[in-house]
């Protein structure tokens, strides 16, 4: 494989306008107004596009309504991963020379669509597993994080979930942006009703309404524009199943292949990672991330994150802007996980500013824990 | 219980799976099986998942396996589920080696009952008049 490692870098990155509890605009909308945000961000014009990238919408959609007709098109569609694999599809479609500004835009309204996306029956989930409730993935993930519990101890797993629950939101408050900004204690996730057991409330995402656009180009095109480039040093995709009870082991995901690929690629090691910013769609997607991105090793998790070390002030920064717990989480979450790495790199980010940020690993992870992608990214 | 009353999804079934359907209407729990590579699987397809042979039967299952997770849903899911919560989501290994999604029957859905790796066999819950749900239930001793 052709070595890639810093031939992109991404140069712009925004929300939508407004995020939370956004009850009077469409998914398509945020879609438009993050792209617009991005490209203001990157100093381009939607004229500069010719590279379009999204996942839940076709790019059919998401084209016509921002009116660009794009010379690359990629709906890669794989659950929340997807934005971090569409770097990856970026990256080798500019090489390749299928474009030169790519635009990956998300807008989503988990909480205030005016209509649902039915679920499609000829699918095997809906044939085996939806009789039976396995409906969202509150209840797909507890059984995943049961077998963990089962595996390693439910008192270290119960503890690592709570100090995951409780670091995430300690960086909410710091966070204007964020949905939830009050202190959480950790009476305060152990007395949270239970959603499916082993999962409290707290072990859960927000369901919001959200947007946000990344805008990747070549090397020597993001050395003209108006932000320090963010370098694409790595980058890895993949998944091993659909629904959760296809998952060939519950208590490990893909990022076990995609997490040490990326850091070859990138020719870094875990000690070389200032900033983790780890798809969280469950405390336990979390925790077993960590471990399976090899910052630790299996069962190790609940060592790994004791004594807040992922929090503000500890010496493991994860999740820093509240993450999909505390700060936003419209359905598919892992766009805005680079919007808070770029951040990040570039030293934008005030309160919760990571000190000397230069290397951040970022690993999305889609569907019933189906797919991760991981990226590694880096400022000069 | 007739059609109408009930609510929940119902498994549309699909060419490759219609004999798993009717066995389990004539409650029987049916899994497909490789010729080639000699390893059953689920979900029922027609080509091996494991070595995609197209070498593949049918083979009745023995309805005993293992726990191999569960969780207990507080909130239902969707409102045709509201009514059972708390109930128990599952995976059952089973004796021939697959592992299946299910529902734990005819227990407490009480954590402090339930253990991963407990026996458990199968029984068949009648939904409509023409599908039937396998689920499963802690084994009789």
């Amino acid at each position: 494989m052709a070595d890639l490692s810093k031939s992109v870098a991404i140069v712009g990155t925004a929300e939508s306008d407004e995020i939370g509890l956004v009850p009077n605009k469409s998914a398509l909308q945020h879609h438009a107004e993050a792209a617009h945000n991005a490209l203001e961000d990157a100093g381009l014009t939607k004229g500069d596009v010719d590279g379009l990238f999204t996942a839940g919408y076709s790019t059919l959609a998401t084209a016509d309504y921002m009116g660009i007709k794009p010379k690359f098109t990629d709906s890669t569609s794989i659950g929340g991963s997807s934005f971090i694999v569409h770097i990856a599809h970026a990256m080798a479609a500019i090489n390749a020379g299928y474009c030169e500004v790519a635009l990956i835009t998300h807008g989503q309204t988990g909480r205030s669509a005016r209509a649902p996306f039915p679920p499609d029956p000829n699918l095997p989930t809906m044939q085996y597993e939806f009789p039976y409730g396995f409906i969202g993935q509150p209840i797909n993930y507890a059984m995943a994080a049961n077998r963990y519990i089962h595996q390693y101890g439910e008192d270290r797993t119960r503890q690592a979930l709570a100090e995951i629950a409780v670091s995430t939101r300690k960086w909410a408050t710091l966070n204007p942006k964020a949905m939830m900004r009050d202190e959480m204690t950790f009476d305060d996730y152990h007395n949270s009703r239970w959603i499916a057991w082993p999962f409290h409330l707290l072990d859960c995402c927000l369901v919001t309404d959200a947007g946000a656009a990344v805008v990747v180009t070549s090397a020597e095109r993001a050395k003209s524009l108006k932000k320090k480039p963010v370098w694409v040093l790595g980058a890895a995709e993949g998944h091993d199943h659909l629904g959760i009870s296809t998952m060939p082991d519950l208590t490990s995901t893909y990022s076990r292949e995609t997490g040490p690929a990326a850091l070859a690629m990138a020719g870094v090691t875990h000690s070389d990672i200032d900033l983790a910013m780890i798809y969280d769609s469950f405390t336990y997607t979390t925790l077993a991330t960590l471990e399976g991105l090899g910052f630790c090793g299996r069962g190790e998790g609940p060592d790994f994150v004791a004594g807040q070390r992922t929090a503000p002030g500890g010496d493991f920064p994860v999740n820093t802007n509240g993450g999909g717990l505390s700060y936003t989480h419209p359905g598919m979450y892992g766009i805005f996980l680079i919007v808070e790495a770029v951040r990040q790199l570039r030293g934008e980010c005030g309160d919760r500013q990571v000190p000397n940020c230069k290397i951040n690993l970022t690993n999305g992870t889609g569907g019933a824990l189906s797919s991760t992608g991981t990226v590694v990214l880096a400022i000069d | 219980m007739t059609e109408q009353a009930y609510s929940k999804p119902i498994p549309v079934p699909q060419g490759e799976s219609d004999y798993y359907w009717e066995k389990a209407k004539a409650h029987e729990l049916w899994l497909r099986k490789c010729d080639d590579c000699n390893q059953a699987y689920f979900y029922p397809r027609d080509i091996c998942p494991m070595c995609f042979s197209r070498n593949t039967s049918w083979i009745q299952a023995s309805g005993k396996g293992t726990l191999h997770t569960f969780a207990i849903v507080h909130r239902a899911p969707t409102l045709a589920f509201r009514d059972d919560a708390p109930f128990v989501v599952a995976m059952v290994d089973l004796e021939e080696g697959p592992r299946m999604p299910t529902n734990l029957i005819d227990v407490e859905p009480d954590p402090a009952n339930i253990t991963i790796g407990m026996p458990v066999e199968v029984v068949f819950e009648d939904i409509t008049d023409e599908i039937t749900l396998p689920k499963f239930k802690p084994e009789e001793v």
